[in-house]
Formats: C-alpha cells, structure tokens, sequence
C-alpha cells in the first residue's frame, strides 16, 4: 500500500482524496497556487508544497511542477482528482516515467477515449450501440451533407477534441447545415486546437444518463449502477441523482454489461463512467439508450453512486492502484435508497450566473440525517476568481427518493452561505418544482423552468415584521454587515495615485 | 430608546427598541410586540416573536444588506432619523443612486459620460472578471452625476463606480 499519496487538485475534491488517505494511514501532500495559500484543503494535510502564480498553467496543471514536489516529498502515488490533469495522458506516461504511480487509468486508455471520434470507432468495433452518426471526423461539407440527409435531421455537429458544449451545433434542416460546419469548426479551433469536427443524430431532450465503472488491474470490471444527470446548464451539470428513476433493474443489468463492454474495450482500469443518451421518444418497449463518451476519471457526481451502493470509490482507486484486486463481485453489489447531489457554486442567480467571488462573512451549514456535504469552502475564506466556482456539494440520501428530495430541500434552508451570492436558491426552486418532484426530467428540464418568470410569491406579512425587528436589533448591536460603508475605488485610470485615507474619508462624507 | 426607520422589501416602518434588564421592548408602527432576541453570533439572530421562532441572518454583499428570515432574503435600509448622518443617508427614488461593483474586475468599456442622461437600466460601463464581462446599468432614470472610474481601472466588490442623480 502507498505511504504517500500527493493530490494534484485543489477545492473540495481535494479535501475529499485527503480524508480518504487519512482514513486509510496514507500520508496527503498537498499542492496549492498563490491564491489558494489558505484554502481548505492545505489545512487539511499534512505536507503542503506551493506550486507558483494562480493562473492553472502556472500550477495546478503544471506537470513538471508536480513531479518535482512528488519527488521531493517522496510521495509513491499522486491522486489527479477531477479536471485538471486527471484526463491528460502526458500526465500519466510522465508519472510513469517518474516511477510515481497515477491512481486513474493508464494513457493509453485516456487515449483510447479521449478522442470521441476514436472513441465511437472503437464502440463500433465492440458492438456497442452509439448514437447513429460519422464515426471519423468530416472531411467535407459534401459528406456531411450526405451523412445528414440518410440519419435525418435535426443532427449534432461535435468537436472530435473536446466537450463542455464547445464546438457544438445543433442543425435542424439541411439549409442550416454549412453555416453550422464552419461555426463548429472555427469553435473547435479555437476552444481545443482541432478542427476535427464529426456529425451524430441530434436526439430531443434526451436523458443523460451515466454508468460508473471500477475496474481492478487483473481484468476484474464491475458496474456500479446509474446515474441521472439531465439536469443541465450550458451543457454542465447541476443536479444528480442515483439510481435513475427510469431505469429499472433490467435496464440497470443491460447498461451495466455494455458499460463494462466499453471499459474492456478500452483495456480500462481504476474508475471510470460511461456517459450514455437515452431516448425517451423511442417507441420501442426496450427504452433505447447509446454511447455518448467515456470519463476517464472519477466525477464530481461520484457520491451518490457512494452512498446508494455503500461503497467508498476513492479508498477503491487507491487499492486498484496499489494492485490490489476487487474486493467483491458484481453480483455483491448493492443498489439502496436514493440520492440527489446539488452542486453549489459562488454565482449570482439574478444575474445570468456571473461568477461571485469574495470573502464568505458567515457560513452555517447543514448536517442530520441523510445529509453529506463535501465542501472546500469555510467561513472567512475568500473564494478566488481564477478557477471553477464550485464551492460544496450537498447531498440528500434518504430509502426513497421522496425522502431524499424531503431531505436534501430541509437541508438547503438550513444552508447560508453570506457575504457571496451563490446558486442555493436554484435548487430550492428544482426541488419544489412538480416535474423534478415526478422524475419527469430531461436535458432541456434546466433551460424551461430558468425561462419560466418566477412568481412573486407574497411575503408573509409576519415575516417581513420579523426582518423589520431583526434589522433594528442588529443596527443596535452594532452588527458588522449593518454598518459597512461603500470604499471608493482606488487605481483608476483618471486617478493615477493611490487615494489616500484621508481623501477616502472625505469622499465618503461628500457621497452620503 | 432608539429609533429607527426601516425599508424592508418596499415597504417602511418606523421600530422602537429599548433594551432594559436584558430584555427588549419593541414597538412597530405604533404597535407594541413582544420580542425576545439573543445574538448567537454577530451577523446571527435567534428572534423570537411571541411564540414564533425566526433565525435571521444579516450579510453585507456587493455594496447592500439583506438580511435572511429563514431562507427568505430581504433588502434593508435601516436609518436613525435623529443623526445627521442617518438624516443625510435617507435615499429615494428622487435623489442620487450609486452604481456598486458587484464583484472585483476591471472596467473594460465606458457606456456613458458624465454629465449624460440616461434610463433605468441603461448600461453605464462594463467590468470584466473571470473571462466574462458585466453591464452595469443605472438603478434609475436621471443624469449621471459622476463617474469615479475610468477605462482600465481595477475596482474591489462594494466599490462606488458612478452616481446617477
């Protein structure tokens, strides 16, 4: 077993692979960038090494830097967490070559995925059903034309390189198709180096629908049940839930048996998901689901998939690495009760989500029954503005998924987060909404009820006297947020110099 | 006895507090209330209105201060109209409103100049932060009084950026 293990991440994720080294005696390294000197996660180690400027380039995606603290601390093994690096096969024949082991997949299985074109081909191949399509990238508008017209429209233009949403187009007759291909192409260009674009049949508001896969380094894969992730924003998730509640246990055992055809095909090992579209228009009996893409990583999702099957996903890719074999069979896994994860991030919800960052003044966070919270944030922490926003993730389990939801909406009124703006009043408005409460979800869920106008629903007269009462306690006791004044801005253009305090001063009594 | 007058949500309210032997005595637009409040931390309220219970919350973000009945948020302005200062802070719709940064950034664009008539939610400038950039647009109809920044200048959450009056 390792007895050092450096986390090449940073936020909660990070907190999370240290607790798991922790519980296991595994000693955590931890790597931090300028901005992140106090952030949780360095707190929580017990090495801790800086890694150079904020920008991401500079550090936390600086291969060379990591190995060179990997070295230094003498760390056996180096946990890549979720973005990052942990998708990077540079990273992980770099590791090799460093005789430091990377807790994931080898790259050449990242290779073999990490491309959706290569990707689709190798499905092919396995006889995996994937979304009807081009499985090579476009080599002219002419074919693509071609392949259009015989699947039928609408279709999806896709970047061969990349995700998240860049370089796609959504074409829904042909006379949209030319403008789409140079749109995607350019996108592509730009957003991942690779023009290489590919074409599939665009279906409707589908299901996002994953599988998690863990796979040991002696042939043993296993799945490990479903997850639900329609509930989407700009192609990002902001809701999930385990199991799906449209997947039934035969649909579970068929999805399950084409995921691990996948990961075989791929010769995967360590944790992994396989991402799968499904059709809700289909008519056929047999609910039609395709391969979509496979995440050569452990997701940020990956706690419901914990707490329904019971078991602990990062102490599993830590033995996996060790070489440790698969301490159960697929036939001992466990699906039981249910659970939702919102994932909660520093932005504004009155203003288009635009990133939040500042100093958190107040945080009361919520715990109980059937409540997880994986958090990198604490109160009197200033969230920095170079990376993702995502503060915490709070997860509701309960035995059903009436219970989860009744558990997971209890504890987001007990969530404040001051000082910020974040998304917490989104999930509110989800969990209470009549379609998400019937599991009658897809892709589009998110975008329909954002456009929805929120009603003003009328503020209980009593509690507007409370906030009234409340406001003239906290003026009287001196509350901090009571009293706070604007600053003037300092640095402007047509200021040259510094503003002195004594100018700051006069300039405030002059605004009042 | 202090006095306040109290804009929560739209509406106004003027509050008597007296504190005696550690108890509160309040009275709300003329109407006693029997209030019992102990601060479980600064910004933390446990108020109790008869029987009901409330946990408020108070937090200051991007230049206002809201404050949070349970999970219900409220604008506030409390003003003391005994102080001068309190007499001075006592804003409407007919006298001058900042435009607050929201977030820190960079200005990257001037919509408009000083001296300009503009419209509610007229865009006044853009600042830039995390790759994304933010119109900030004029709280009300009126002439922009002063602008206190220019093209290129770096500004912090809470910063008064312009005044339209």
């Amino acid at each position: 077993m390792f007895k050092k293990i450096l986390i090449a991440n940073r936020g909660e994720i990070a907190v999370r692979v240290i607790r798991a080294c922790h519980e296991m005696g595994i000693t955590a390294v931890a790597v931090y960038s300028d901005v992140d000197r106090a952030a949780l996660h360095v707190r929580k180690a017990d090495e801790a090494y800086p890694i150079g400027a904020a920008a991401a380039s500079e550090s936390y995606l600086n291969i060379q830097k990591i190995l060179d603290v990997a070295a230094r601390s003498g760390a056996d093994a180096i946990h890549p967490g979720y973005g990052f690096l942990s998708e990077n096969a540079n990273f992980a024949r770099a590791c090799v070559d460093a005789g430091v082991k990377f807790i994931g997949p080898t790259a050449a299985a990242m290779d073999a995925m990490g491309s959706k074109t290569k990707a689709r081909e190798a499905m092919e191949r396995a006889g995996v059903p994937i979304v009807p399509g081009t499985s090579r990238g476009l080599e002219s508008f002419d074919q693509a034309e071609q392949v259009a017209a015989r699947i039928g429209y609408p279709v999806m233009l896709k970047a061969a390189a990349g995700g998240g949403g860049k370089g796609m187009r959504l074409v829904h007759a042909s006379e949209g198709l030319k403008s789409a291909l140079e749109g995607a192409r350019s996108e592509a260009v730009r957003s991942f180096g690779d023009s290489e674009v590919y074409l599939e049949k665009a279906i409707i508001n589908p299901r996002h629908i994953e599988m998690q896969i863990l796979a040991d380094e002696h042939g043993n894969t296993v799945y490990l049940g479903e997850r639900e992730c329609s509930l989407q924003r700009r192609h990002q998730k902001v809701v999930e839930e385990a199991p799906s509640p449209m997947v039934d246990a035969e649909m579970r055992r068929r999805m399950g048996e084409v995921a691990v055809r996948v990961a075989q095909a791929a010769a995967y090992t360590n944790a992994g998901t396989v991402e799968f579209l499904v059709d809700q228009s289909s008519v056929d009996a047999e609910k039609k689901f395709y391969f979509l893409e496979m995440n050569t990583r452990l997701q940020v999702e990956h706690p419901v998939t914990e707490l329904i099957t019971g078991l602990d996903l990062v102490h599993l890719q830590i033995r996996i690495a060790a070489g440790e074999r698969l301490p159960f069979t697929q036939d001992e896994v466990q699906i039981r009760g249910h659970a939702i994860e919102c994932r909660i991030y520093a932005e504004d919800p009155d203003n288009n989500y635009f990133p939040s960052p500042g100093k958190i003044t107040l945080l009361l966070a919520p715990s109980g029954p059937g409540i997880r919270r994986d958090s990198g944030m604490y109160e009197g922490w200033t969230v920095p503005m170079d990376y993702d926003p995502l503060l915490a993730k709070l997860i509701g389990y309960g035995t059903d998924r009436e219970q989860a939801i009744a558990r997971l909406a209890r504890a987001l009124n007990e969530y404040f987060v001051g000082g910020i703006k974040t998304n917490l009043p989104l999930f509110r408005r989800i969990l209470s909404d009549p379609d998400f409460r019937a599991a009658k979800i897809d892709t589009g869920f998110l975008d329909r009820l954002l456009k929805q106008k929120q009603p003003e629903a009328p503020s209980d007269p009593k509690t507007v006297e409370a906030a009234a009462v409340a406001a003239g306690i906290f003026a009287t006791l001196g509350s901090p947020a009571m009293g706070a004044g604007e600053r003037p801005v300092a640095n402007g253009a047509n200021k040259p110099n510094a503003v002195s305090n004594w100018k700051a001063a006069a300039r405030k009594e002059a605004l009042r | 006895m202090m006095t306040y007058d109290i804009t929560i949500g739209g509406k106004n309210y003027r509050l008597d507090l007296n504190r005696a032997d550690g108890r509160w005595l309040c009275r709300l637009d003329g109407r006693d209330v029997e209030v019992d409040a102990v601060l479980a931390r600064p910004d933390v309220l446990s108020l109790r209105i008869g029987n009901q219970a409330y946990e408020v919350k108070c937090e200051r973000v991007a230049g206002e201060t809201h404050l949070w009945v349970g999970s219900q948020r409220f604008a506030a302005e409390v003003r003391d109209p005994r102080s001068l200062r309190g007499r001075a802070r006592a804003v409407d719709d007919r006298g001058p409103k900042k435009l607050i940064a929201p977030m820190p950034g960079k200005i990257v664009r001037m919509l408009a100049t000083e001296g300009a008539e503009v419209e509610a939610g007229a865009g006044v400038l853009v600042v830039e932060a995390m790759k994304m950039q933010n119109e900030i647009k004029s709280p009300k109809k009126g002439r922009i009084q002063r602008i206190l920044v220019g093209e290129g200048a770096a500004v912090n959450a809470g910063d008064v950026l312009a005044i339209v009056e």
